[in-house]
Parts: C-alpha cells; sequence; structure tokens
C-alpha cells in the first residue's frame, strides 16, 4: 500500500533563497524522497531575524506573527488540510518564529494588540506550532531514514553543531538545552557515527562576521579544532550564518595559522540526500567554500 | 560595621528605565557570576557580563561606554544557566538600545567590504544592522 503522503506548510527565510539554496534544494529532494511534501508559504516576509529583545517595543513581533496568518489563511483555502505546524530550516527562522508565537499565544494583550495593529490581515488565531525539521523527522521517527537509506555513511566521523538558535532560550529548544542529542541521532540513523565533543552548542559569532571578524575567526577556530580533536570529518549544522562562519572563515583562519587544517561544513540535509542515494544536482556542494567531495569521496562513486 | 551603599536619583531612574525596556528584574542578581563563567566571548570585552549587571544595579551609567555590551551576540548560554532566571540578552539590549534610539550607531555600514557582501548571508546583514544601527 502507498503510503499518504505528507503535506506541511513550510518557511524557507531570505538565507535559503540566496547563500544557502543548497540547504533548501538538498531538504526539497530528500524530503521527497520520505514522503514529505514542503508546501511553500505563499507571501512570506522576514522572520525578523533575531528575536526582539526589548520589553517596551512589541512592533518588532509584527513580522514574524504576520508569517503565521498565512498558516491559517492556507488551512481556510484548502492548501493543506488540517497541518497547523510551520516547518523551518533556518535555525534563526525558528528561533524567531517561534519565540514571537509564543510571545502571542501565551499572552492575549500582545494577541489583541498585534492583531489591531495589523488590522487589515485576518487575526491571528494562535493556531500554528513553528517546529524544526530535526524535531518532524524525530517524531516520525529517524528509523524511517534508515529504512530509506541507499548509501550507508558506514565510518564516517560526524560532528553535530547545534549552534545557538536550535537550543536557547530553552521554552523553545529542540532537545535538551544543554546536552541535547537529537542531530546525533540524526547522524546515526544515517549509518555514520555521532562525535562527542565539548563546543557542539558553543556560539560561533553569528552577525559578528560583519563588524568584528576576528571575533568569529577566533570562535570558529576553537569549535574546529575541538571537532578535529574528537577525530571528526565533517560538521554539519541547520543555521546558514554558522555555516557562513564555519566554512567560510576558514580562510582566514588558514591565512593566520598555516598548521590550521581544514574541514567541510555541511548542512545536514545534504548529508541526508547524500545517503538516502540522491544525485549531485540535490547536494549543492559548489556552494560550499571547503569542498567535501575529498572527504565523502567514498560514497560518491 | 554594615556598609550601606547609596544610589542618587539619577542612578535610580538609569536602573529603573534598563529595567523597562529590558523587562528583567535586574536588582534579583545575586553576582554568583555564572553567566560569565558561561560567556563565550569574555576574552573580547572589557568587563565581565556580571559586572555589566552590578553596575546597572547600582546605576552606574558609564556601562554604556563598554565594549561589553556590543560584544554580547544573544547566544543565551549566560541565561540558560542563570540560577535567577535572568535574561542577561535583554540587559544588554537595553542597554544598545539608550544609544540605538537617539540613532548613534555602533557600526559604520560603509565599512562592509563590498566584495564580501556578494557572499554574506543575509542573515548576517540583517542581524548586525537590527543589532548595531538605529
Amino acid at each position: 500500500m502507498r503510503e499518504n503522503k505528507l503535506r506541511i506548510p513550510y518557511y524557507p527565510g531570505c538565507t535559503l533563497k540566496a547563500n544557502a539554496k543548497n540547504f533548501e534544494v538538498s531538504a526539497l529532494h530528500s524530503m521527497e524522497k520520505l514522503g514529505i511534501e514542503m508546501i511553500e508559504l505563499p507571501r512570506w516576509n522576514c522572520c525578523g531575524v533575531v528575536e526582539s529583545l526589548t520589553a517596551d517595543d512589541k512592533m518588532r513581533h509584527l513580522a514574524p506573527v504576520r508569517n503565521l496568518i498565512r498558516v491559517e489563511e492556507m488551512n481556510e483555502a484548502g492548501i493543506v488540510d488540517d497541518e497547523f505546524r510551520l516547518l523551518t530550516l533556518c535555525s534563526m527562522c525558528f528561533n524567531t518564529l517561534k519565540r514571537s508565537n509564543k510571545f502571542v499565544r501565551e499572552d492575549q494583550e500582545n494577541l489583541d494588540l498585534i492583531n489591531d495593529f495589523m488590522y487589515q490581515e485576518p487575526d491571528y488565531q494562535g493556531k500554528v506550532e513553528v517546529i524544526h525539521l530535526f524535531e518532524l523527522l524525530a517524531d516520525r521517527g529517524f528509523s524511517r531514514i534508515t529504512e530509506k537509506i541507499e548509501k550507508k555513511l558506514e565510518k564516517l566521523n560526524v560532528a553535530a553543531y547545534y549552534g545557538c538558535m536550535l537550543l536557547r532560550p530553552r521554552n523553545i529548544s529542540i532537545d535538551d538545552a544543554e546536552n541535547p542529542n537529537i542531530i546525533e541521532n540524526f547522524v546515526s540513523a544515517l549509518g555514520a557515527n555521532p562525535v562527542n565533543w565539548h563546543n557542539k552548542h558553543r556560539c560561533c559569532g553569528s552577525y559578528h562576521t560583519l563588524s568584528n571578524k576576528q571575533l568569529v575567526v577566533d570562535s570558529v577556530k576553537e569549535i574546529i579544532q575541538d571537532a578535529q580533536k574528537n577525530r571528526a570529518e565533517i560538521i554539519i549544522t541547520s543555521c546558514p550564518l554558522c555555516a557562513f562562519n564555519l566554512d567560510q572563515r576558514q580562510k582566514e583562519i588558514k591565512e593566520q595559522d598555516d598548521n590550521f587544517r581544514q574541514m567541510p561544513i555541511l548542512y545536514f540535509t545534504q548529508l541526508l540526500a547524500l545517503a538516502l542515494g540522491l544525485g549531485k544536482e540535490s547536494f549543492g556542494f559548489d556552494q560550499n567554500y571547503i569542498d567535501p567531495e575529498p572527504v565523502l569521496k567514498r560514497f560518491l562513486e | 560595621m554594615i556598609k550601606k551603599i547609596i544610589i542618587d536619583s539619577e542612578g535610580n531612574k538609569f536602573l529603573e528605565k534598563i529595567e523597562t525596556i529590558s523587562g528583567e528584574k535586574i536588582t534579583s542578581c545575586d553576582q554568583c557570576g555564572v553567566c560569565t563563567g558561561s560567556c563565550p566571548f569574555t576574552d573580547n570585552m572589557d568587563i565581565t557580563p556580571s559586572n555589566v549587571m552590578r553596575k546597572v544595579q547600582l546605576g552606574q551609567k558609564e556601562v554604556l561606554e563598554t565594549k561589553t555590551i556590543w560584544v554580547c551576540a544573544s547566544c543565551l548560554h549566560c541565561m540558560t544557566r542563570c540560577p535567577r532566571g535572568l535574561d542577561l540578552s535583554k540587559v544588554a539590549e537595553a542597554l544598545r538600545q539608550i544609544s540605538l534610539r537617539e540613532a548613534i550607531d555602533n557600526f559604520d555600514i560603509d565599512q562592509i567590504d563590498k566584495e564580501e557582501t556578494k557572499k554574506l548571508p543575509p542573515i548576517a546583514l540583517v542581524g548586525s544592522f537590527r543589532k548595531l544601527t538605529g
């Protein structure tokens, strides 16, 4: 019997349409193979990127909440069938959307204020659950990935990098905020070997990559060397800003320290696409700064 | 001998203002230092995160001149571990807002390497503008 396809609203965010196209394409193709249809939100707008941290200025919650209205509209229009989960891939989008959702869902006054301000929009009814792809895959059971694997990534040592946005604050975390293992379980499902390391949720330096590059270079060096010390061959992540910093800033690290050993940084969906036996067009390795092909050579043939 | 610290009315006003913007009860900080121990960027700071909390408690406005409040990238390691449940990222944001609300930027957009903007993810640009410019 043919398995029913899951159709779920999906929020891409700006970076997946620009520097992280390889993240989106690898996710879309992998999910297709796993029987999940990601349906892009119509008329989505910026998630806000960084969560509003001021108590006296609620304006910054408008952008994220407006996206949540789109999910309720999709259900009303029958584009999806009673599916109020909003799927995110980018860790930063996940964080801002989920936190703003909490902000309005847990306080009627906030919800009324935001709805009143956006009087030209339908009211947000608070029905949406913002989830990350890791959560969706874990809820369905990682064993369902294992069943579909065509290339077991045997003996590949993978460092699971969580960064900040999937875990903190605690009340939106996809796993235990201090001792998570959801990404390690994902890695195991692919037949690969998750390494045990210390810096898996250390901040990479985030947006300082523009104004304080050296801070990011130092932070990334520490993260990568910790992964290497624990014998990782690649690092996987779900945050396009972490991915940029961890990948591209290796150029500066190498310039400053010739002994530094560069290593590939992948989106977790790129690794998934590889394990599912998809073709090169689903990997998008050309957008990676450090070429992952030498390390993954034994799985690419 | 019991020592008494007296905070003048201007200092008190400053404390209240930061508590209003941040929504955090800054006076409940015990100065245990867990935030400082958890922060990955203390090497780049001039004063420690717990020291920022103390200065705000005492209404010492010179905290606005520190590098620390701009280095904080809201990674929330401190908040995850604070035994008082305080969110220091909100306090740092409130302190930054004092300048940003007067349109005093901490980052010159013209300094961005034009070649690099082609590679930079949009979230890096928007994140920087949101955090460092008014």
